[in-house]
């Protein structure tokens, strides 16, 4: 069992948890995933790391709210337990040190970018972040990014806050001028599937390796159901174990895209279900 | 069904108790056979389990899944003129007894050796290898990946076949006897194989194959397209059969193709038909004769009604426009000269492509080795499929203080044989700690 020592909310469907798991924290590094299961008969959900902290043995996930899981573990409160904690999973990131790497993080995914941008600053590259939120009230971490990033630029989608628009922007317009270009070596895109798509294909013209990293549907994570294949260079990858990052200019993306459609109708139905459950509960007709 | 106690020893009085019993060479672990038999005809059930348990931990998992028609009982002298003595079913009605009657292996007098031993996995490699090392005074901890226990007992072999409760019983021998689990840990990552090395005197390699096998045609991608292991794993582990009660879906359609004709192709077509496939077929390109399944799995699956293409080869999975499977292209093949294997070669026929309409398939090809302990553990010997290569002798690895069995050392084989090489490396563990 793994106790949950902090919870914060960053919006009414995202927030953060940090748990308690001494072995799993130590082992952690950037870009590697944790798959949670809440009780019996509950799923595998894989999380990507968003922080650890190997002192206090503890490691952090970002949530949305997406699905019943998530529904379901966004109302444990600090001092609860989560069942299983498995991790970490997945190769880490590869960290080098760059001339300059631009971190681009949209949305949930602005937190696993985190790691890897300490991690960067720690290897001595020059750093670029660029994270985008719907608008500003679902904004998180700024601070945290602005630490470890040498330029900072946060975008809102309803211009709420910072830039107006989508993170791939700001991004087109550094690499269509020549000097700010210059010395980028790598861009690291983690959010929603559709911005990772895009932000591939913003980099491919400039042949600059893109690395993302794909949260795609997955039952063991370590390699042994195959739920989770990707195509990437033509050949068939597993997320769990041959990635989760992965060169952007090299996956199937129209693929990727209607794959992670493949349980739609199921997750749709398992959450209306555990909702009238929540509001029988919330009316006394249910324990 | 097993025997009821009646069933059992009738049939048990059947054995010639033959002075050189041929049906003990027939058996990976060597079971002393006609000694249990001759203990069920003394109704001395809790001391035939003792004489099964000296060589094979698990009777009541052997009596259901070991091919005892390749091994013991196609040696049985009996079986040359008439009916081979059942003996999986008596070694089952021995085991389930134990388990009804609360018989478990108890050992006595076992002086503690002050040597720790890191199980990785826990299926039937690391359980045999766990119990001879047990009652060794070795103190055995086990790193199991999943949230479960048992390997490919729980997640891969359906219920019907194998009670989780059968395992369950089994396992907690286990932890009866002092073995320690440790969930959720994925080796490789949490701990490395050297890391361990460092808080442990040796550690036992027992992760099985692992890697699904793909066919590597056009539209494998499509929605609806599961490895056997995928779709095992969410009936069994998942118990995805009670969705939307428990939380993993499976995901089938109606009409369900398997492609391979093993036993793991057996294990997920009848689940498939279980679970309520309209249609429910095996695919597989040579005929029923060259099938690897056991000739029992494959009996019960035409009982059940699942439908056959042999001699069928898929070319192209075809999917309509949103990324979902609809039909399979297969060719069809007839059998050309022998292969490497010995087994004549299937060649397709020209121009003999057709469709069978399926929104399910699942691959049921094999395994390949899992990469996470080979590429964590430097120096490690493996062979090219990436297996990890040992000492037949002692289970030993390229390394010193590291051992391995099981499928993860083989290629996907038998629970027995895993067992049987789990136990060969608790004697080499045994000996390499100078004990």
């Amino acid at each position: 069992m793994y106790k949950v020592i902090q919870k914060e909310s960053f919006s009414d469907t995202t927030f953060l948890m940090e748990v308690e798991a001494q072995d799993v924290a130590r082992a952690a590094k950037p870009g590697q995933f944790l798959i949670v299961r809440l009780g019996e008969g509950r799923e595998r959900i894989p999380l990507t790391i968003a922080d650890f902290d190997r002192e206090k043995g503890t490691v952090t996930m970002v949530v949305q709210v997406v699905g019943k899981s998530t529904k379901e573990m966004s109302y444990l409160k600090v001092g609860d337990y989560i069942q299983d904690v498995a991790g970490p999973l997945g190769r880490p990131s590869h960290i080098e040190k760059r001339n300059k790497v631009v971190l681009v993080g949209g949305g949930l995914g602005v937190a696993p970018v985190y790691p890897i941008l300490r991690a960067h600053k720690e290897a001595g590259s020059h750093t670029i972040s660029i994270i985008g939120f719907r608008n500003k009230s679902l904004i998180f971490w700024e601070e945290r990014f602005r630490r470890y990033s040498d330029e900072l630029i946060i975008c809102t989608d309803d211009g709420s806050y910072g830039r107006k628009g989508l993170v791939s922007l700001p991004l087109q317009e550094i690499l269509e001028t020549d000097e700010k270009r210059r010395g980028i070596e790598e861009v690291i895109a983690i959010g929603p599937m559709i911005m990772m798509k895009v932000i591939s294909e913003v980099t491919k013209p400039y042949g600059i390796k893109t690395t993302v990293s794909l949260n795609t549907i997955m039952l063991d994570g370590m390699g042994m159901c195959g739920g989770c294949r990707v195509t990437v260079g033509g050949g068939d990858k597993f997320a769990c174990v041959d990635g989760p990052d992965f060169d952007g200019h090299e996956v199937d993306w129209e693929n990727l895209l209607k794959r992670q459609k493949r349980y739609e109708k199921e997750e749709k139905l398992s959450l209306r279900l555990f909702d009238e459950h929540c509001k029988l509960v919330e009316r006394g007709l249910l324990k | 069904m097993g025997y009821t106690e009646e069933e059992a020893l009738e049939e048990a009085k059947r054995c010639l108790q033959c002075k050189k019993p041929l049906c003990v060479e027939g058996c990976p672990v060597a079971v002393p056979i006609p000694q249990f038999i001759r203990k069920i005809c003394e109704r001395d059930y809790e001391g035939a389990y003792r004489v099964i348990t000296s060589t094979n931990p698990l009777p009541a998992v052997c009596g259901r899944v070991c091919p005892q028609e390749t091994q013991c009982e196609s040696r049985c002298v009996l079986g040359k003129k008439g009916a081979a003595i059942n003996i999986g079913k008596l070694e089952r009605f021995v085991g389930d007894s134990a388990i009804k009657n609360g018989v478990s292996i108890g050992l006595t007098d076992v002086k503690k050796k002050g040597k720790k031993v890191a199980m990785v996995g826990s299926g039937p490699a690391v359980i045999s290898c766990s119990l001879e090392l047990l009652s060794n005074g070795f103190d055995v901890t086990i790193f199991e990946a999943l949230h479960t226990a048992g390997g490919v007992l729980k997640y891969g072999i359906p219920t019907f076949r194998l009670p989780n409760e059968v395992v369950d019983v089994e396992l907690s021998k286990l932890a009866s006897l002092g073995a320690e689990f440790r969930l959720n840990k994925v080796i490789g990552r949490i701990y490395t194989v050297p890391e361990l090395l460092e808080r442990f005197d040796a550690v036992f390699i027992g992760t099985g194959a692992g890697t699904p096998k793909f066919m590597g045609i056009p539209g494998e991608d499509l929605n609806g397209v599961f490895s056997a292991n995928e779709f095992l794993t969410r009936i069994n582990l998942m118990e995805g059969y009670k969705f939307p009660e428990t939380d993993t879906p499976v995901g089938m359609g109606e009409v369900v193709a398997v492609i391979g004709a093993g036993n793991t192709a057996m294990d997920a077509v009848r689940s498939a038909k279980r679970l309520g496939a309209k249609r429910a077929m095996i695919i597989y390109r040579r005929t029923e004769k060259e099938s690897p399944a056991r000739i029992e799995e494959l009996h019960h699956a035409i009982e059940e009604g699942i439908e056959f293409y042999w001699l069928t080869n898929p070319v192209r999975l075809i999917g309509n426009e949103h990324g979902w499977l609809k039909a399979i292209e297969c060719v069809r093949m007839e059998l050309g000269e022998p292969d490497e294997s010995g087994r004549r070669r299937p060649v397709p026929v020209p121009d003999s492509n057709f469709v069978v309409e399926c929104d399910t398939v699942i691959c049921a090809l094999g395994t390949s080795a899992n990469p996470i302990i080979a590429e964590t553990t430097p120096h490690l010997k493996t062979s090219r499929g990436g297996y990890i290569e040992v000492d037949p002798k002692t289970g030993r690895t390229s390394l010193p203080r590291i051992f391995a069995g099981g499928d993860i050392v083989t290629g996907s084989a038998t629970v027995i044989s895993a067992m049987g090489m789990g136990k060969i490396a608790a004697r080499g563990i045994i000996s390499e700690c100078g004990m």
